[in-house]
């Protein structure tokens, strides 16, 4: 918990130097002014063994068509960081939908931490499923890709039910990152989340993740849990 | 606070030594005159920030004369007017008078006609009234609109109008909120539909699925989804965040007409808003609408009209009892209305009629033409008759030497109609078999015959573009800021047809020169100066080039406008 509420420190400690950066140069009535989003999408504690608490978020600075992101997520437990996956990308829109993104990832876990190359796409596909593939290069000539997958399904205007998919794989082995080569983990979640305001929704949800392949053997994992979290953005 | 104000020299307004010799002589006075409605032939208007309370919160407003709306201005056809106007607020302001007839340098629009008005400075406006009607006038500078800067226009006529009435008022529609304008852009920015609480939902899915089967249903969705596209994105502002307001005042204070029974009462209604098309209806009475945009049209006896951003229409009603009608105006996506009352007695209210269901956006408001449309059983739109008078339309597309301008493709445009089509007789989303008679384009014609008017020269084709999901807007995909100047030349009749390839109604207005619409009688084209395009439709008007200069030529939605703007360069 300690490492989240440093991590989150930091990372507000940027957005808040960026946003008045962002605003001193937005100019009433300009067409694309600068703007800041932080969206913390999950912020949550699971009801299993360790009562492990999860994140996943964004922020970006920019403008219509050009951004600088980062993303994070992880797991904590009481005792610590568990483990966690960030991006620093610039983002370029090359269609109406469709954002194309490169910078660097960095993956931390209790005892190491890797640093990847990355080049990603993200946007909404046909149906509204909010996407994002990014491909990752290590020095050691280990390749990965991860994809993500959302939808938002309205069951009224106020309350949201959110299904969600994310799966990892790799050409090579990591035994320190505990990462395995093929299909190394999966993660599916289905969140209901109530809006009090578009800033500010509570939800509660269920989440099942696994490990296969090699990863299992580093890292055996396969659970279901519920949880509890809010959804946050400004 | 005491304020000085500061006289613009001469230097300052090189280029229109009208205004330096004018001000000199005058030496405007602060006035603040607080009166509703100003008569003469000179005027004077202080920008300033005042304090309000419109929803029960405090606020601060950009007012004209400490006032929501400003002055209504009545002003004589021939007569030369002198405005005067002071800016007292910490940033840059202009007035723009909407619909008049002016040298460019007289317009109002900072960057095009002039510099604008500096902090503390006095902008002296003088031009010859050449025309009769309803107008308005409105900031163009930043937000300031939005937050209170607008009021009427009344020029009276030289010659007696083609009708009567015994009292007349102006009707202003507007929108209010007590956010920031720049908050409600950012915040549409960031998620395009953060106003919208009338989106699809699941059980909006199996309802259709349980009418027509969940093959049919899934069909009929499968456009939208590949699209990434709402049928319900109707309105990008809504009443979660605004008060409609008429003359200033709210739902619950009432703006109060009086009337005496067997009186013609003549309303002038003008939209103000900043991003809020209204339908408008005073139910238990028949309008008969006289003018749009300040010009005379043949009488038009209807139930309702719809009033786009910026345009203004008048009617005469006869009330025939001595109750409260309700003046009522609800906002396109149904989330609010303005009202008002006409009554005998000040204090005699009418009550709000029902507000009518928001109406799901059709495959034709797509541009998708007939065929799909066929398929879509919610939707029976006179579109056979329409598609034969307009006909015309699309063959005189080929008369006129198009002259071919610059187009992009890429993240500025999400969609192209496909099959854009003239729907003049079409009411629009909304208003589509509501059992009422609603006015159209169509129903418009000229009260003077346009037979001998110039035909085209020359067409060109404008596209209004857009990005719903990142909120952006342009014209051909491309932003004003990216944009070269639309060159027109001075003395030609131009045809202009814009296709609408995005989900919104577009107000486009053309500063400083008549857009005479075609409406399928050449000899009866209507004069406006506003003019609505459907979302996925096609219209076209034509333009005498007479007046020298750089004009604005932008769509009238307040935060559309930065992306779907062109200057005009008459050479
Ligand atoms: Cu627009």
């Amino acid at each position: 918990m300690k490492t989240i509420t440093m991590n989150l420190k930091k990372s507000l400690l940027f957005a808040g130097g960026l946003l008045l950066a962002g605003q001193s140069l937005q100019a009433a009535g300009a067409d694309d002014p600068i703007r800041t989003m932080l969206l913390m999408d999950k912020f949550e504690i699971l009801d299993n063994d360790d009562n492990s608490r999860e994140w996943e978020g964004s922020f970006y600075v920019g403008y219509d068509l050009d951004k600088l992101y980062i993303y994070s997520q992880g797991a904590a437990t009481s005792d610590g960081l568990e483990r966690s996956q960030n991006d620093l990308v610039y983002s370029r829109a090359i269609a109406p939908f469709w954002d194309i993104q490169a910078g660097i990832a960095y993956d931390k876990n209790s005892d190491a931490s890797k640093t990847w190359g990355e080049i990603a796409i993200a946007g909404l596909a046909p149906y509204f499923f909010e996407t994002r593939a990014a491909l990752l290069l290590n020095g050691d000539g280990n390749v990965g890709l991860r994809l993500e997958g959302e939808y938002e399904a309205l069951i009224t205007q106020k309350l949201i039910l959110t299904p969600s998919i994310e799966a990892d794989f790799y050409t090579k082995d990591d035994p320190v990152m505990q990462i395995g080569s093929g299909l190394s983990a999966m993660e599916a979640g289905l969140r209901l989340r109530y809006e009090f305001v578009r800033e500010f929704a509570p939800y509660i949800g269920v989440t099942w993740e696994k490990t296969f392949g090699n990863t299992r053997d580093f890292n055996p994992v396969d659970e279901t849990s519920l949880l509890a979290g809010i959804r946050f953005w400004f | 606070m005491q304020r000085r104000t500061f006289i613009k020299g001469v230097a300052a307004s090189s280029f229109m030594g009208i205004a330096a010799t004018d001000l000199q002589a005058e030496s405007p006075k602060r006035s603040s005159d607080k009166r509703r409605t100003l008569t003469g032939k000179e005027f004077f208007l202080d920008i300033d920030y005042t304090p309000v309370n419109i929803t029960g919160k405090r606020s601060v407003a950009t007012t004209i004369n400490g006032q929501i709306p400003g002055p209504t201005l009545v002003w004589q056809e021939g007569d030369t007017v002198t405005i005067h106007v002071t800016n007292h607020l910490k940033k840059s302001s202009s007035i723009h008078w909407h619909g008049i007839i002016l040298p460019y340098q007289m317009d109002g629009v900072p960057g095009i006609s002039y510099k604008g008005i500096a902090p503390g400075e006095t902008f002296t406006y003088r031009f010859k009234v050449r025309q009769h009607g309803t107008y308005w006038y409105h900031s163009h500078s930043g937000y300031q609109e939005q937050t209170g800067m607008y009021g009427a226009i009344v020029i009276k006529p030289r010659k007696r109008e083609p009708f009567r009435y015994d009292k007349d008022y102006v009707v202003l529609l507007s929108d209010w909120s007590d956010e920031k304008p720049t908050s409600i852009y950012r915040k549409l920015k960031l998620s395009s539909d953060y106003y919208n609480f009338n989106r699809r939902t699941v059980g909006d899915f199996f309802s259709e699925v349980k009418k027509k089967g969940f093959g049919k249903a899934f069909d009929d969705r499968k456009m939208w989804n590949q699209m990434r596209m709402s049928d319900r994105d109707l309105s990008d502002v809504t009443g979660y965040t605004y008060t409609y307001l008429m003359n200033g005042q709210n739902p619950a204070t009432q703006f109060k007409a009086l009337f005496k029974k067997g009186e013609k009462i003549r309303l002038r209604f003008i939209n103000g808003a900043a991003m809020s098309f209204f339908d408008v209806r005073i139910p238990g009475l028949k309008m008969t609408v006289v003018a749009a945009d300040g010009n005379h049209i043949k009488p038009v006896r209807v139930d309702e009209f719809r009033i786009g951003v910026a345009e203004t229409y008048d009617v005469i009603v006869e009330p025939t009892s001595n109750r409260a009608y309700a003046i009522f105006a609800q906002s396109i996506e149904r989330s609010g209305y303005a009202l008002g009352s006409l009554t005998p007695s000040a204090s005699k209210l009418a009550s709000a009629p029902k507000m009518d269901k928001p109406q799901a956006l059709t495959m034709a408001d797509m541009g998708m033409g007939m065929s799909k449309m066929g398929k879509d059983k919610g939707m029976k739109m006179p579109m056979k008759k329409s598609m034969k008078k307009y006909r015309w339309s699309a063959m005189e597309a080929e008369k006129y030497p198009i002259t071919k301008l610059p187009i992009a493709t890429g993240p500025q445009s999400t969609m192209k109609a496909m099959a854009p089509k003239y729907r003049l007789e079409d009411p629009g989303v909304g208003l589509r078999n509501n059992g009422r008679r609603v006015l159209t384009y169509a129903d418009m014609k000229n009260r003077y015959s346009t037979r001998r008017a110039k035909k085209p020269d020359r067409e060109i084709v404008l596209h209004l573009t857009g990005n719903m999901e990142r909120y952006m807007w342009s014209i051909n995909g491309i932003k004003y800021a990216d944009a070269k100047p639309l060159v027109f030349h001075y003395g030609e009749r131009l045809r202009i047809t814009f296709i609408n390839d995005t989900m919104m109604n577009h107000p486009m207005h053309l500063h400083g020169m008549w857009s005479d619409l075609e409406t399928g009688d050449d000899n009866h084209l209507v004069r406006k100066h506003t003019i609505v395009v459907q979302p996925g439709a096609k219209i076209s008007y034509r333009v005498t080039v007479d007046a020298k200069g750089g004009w604005a030529y932008h769509c009238h939605l307040l935060y559309h406008m930065a992306g779907m703007f062109r200057k005009v360069e008459v050479v």
